[in-house]
């Protein structure tokens, strides 16, 4: 740990030690560490997606293989739990929008509901286009 | 006045991954990490998926939804561990395997796309 320097006005400081589990036993505090933990769900997406991309520039079997994996029990409990870290991070990005920016009309401050709104409209419509452009058959 | 730092360009990279990931991944893995393995939709042919991936606006988007949310899981895991697990003395350690990682995924995009 590095120690702050005493100054001519500060003794050095002194700080209560924190347990590495301070987060632990305020449903609060819990709920920050698993919204800091949603990015382990976001960086293990596009993992997963490198290797689909990876499979697809191999061929055709290594596409039916990659499917293949997919399908292993662990794999499909870990991307459900994966799926919820992820909801939880949309969420929560979509929330704080309002309070990172907020809208004013006349001077009165825009619920922050009608802010977050567009977002979840915006989420709707892209999982929509994405969706029909994986699933669409020619 | 304190010197000026990068912390600005890497917070912009956090929250523009923030919001890549947050609209666009849910359904990507809901896609391929639980409809089709589960049997609840029938995956997309090889041929069809190569030839979405292969459009060059695709390709683009593909580049941008690997490599942002990258970096944003760098930002803000290094500051998961740092404040919830608080390995203070390895923060360099973090630090290059957190950007380092992200730098890593992004190279490997861009040549998967390039050759795809």
């Amino acid at each position: 740990m590095t120690q702050l320097p005493s100054t001519e006005f500060h003794p050095r400081w002194y700080r209560e030690p924190v347990s590495t589990y301070w987060w632990i036993g305020s449903w609060r505090y819990s709920l920050f560490i698993l919204r800091e933990l949603t990015s382990v769900a976001v960086a293990w997406t596009v993992v997963m997606l490198l290797f689909l991309l990876r499979a697809l520039l191999s061929g055709p079997d290594a596409y039916t293989r990659w499917l293949h994996r997919m399908q292993s029990p662990v794999l499909i409990v870990l991307n459900a739990i994966v799926m919820c870290f992820l909801l939880l991070h949309t969420i929560t990005w979509f929330n704080l929008a309002p309070r990172a920016m907020p809208v004013r009309v006349n001077g009165k401050r825009v619920p922050e509901v009608l802010v977050a709104a567009p977002n979840y409209g915006l989420w709707v419509v892209a999982s929509v286009v994405i969706a029909w452009f994986v699933l669409r058959t020619s | 006045m304190s010197k000026p730092s990068n912390e600005g360009f890497f917070w912009l990279l956090f929250s523009a991954g923030g919001v890549v990931a947050a609209v666009f991944l849910p359904v990507i893995l809901f896609l391929f990490g639980l409809a089709f393995p589960l049997g609840w939709v029938s995956p997309p042919s090889f041929e069809h998926l190569l030839a979405l991936a292969r459009n060059p606006l695709a390709r683009v988007f593909l580049f941008v939804l690997c490599s942002l949310p990258l970096f944003h899981w760098a930002h803000r895991f290094r500051f998961t561990v740092y404040d919830g697990l608080q390995v203070k003395h390895l923060n360099e350690v973090v630090l290059v395997f957190c950007y380092g990682g992200a730098v890593l995924g992004t190279l490997v995009s861009g040549y998967l796309l390039l050759r795809m």
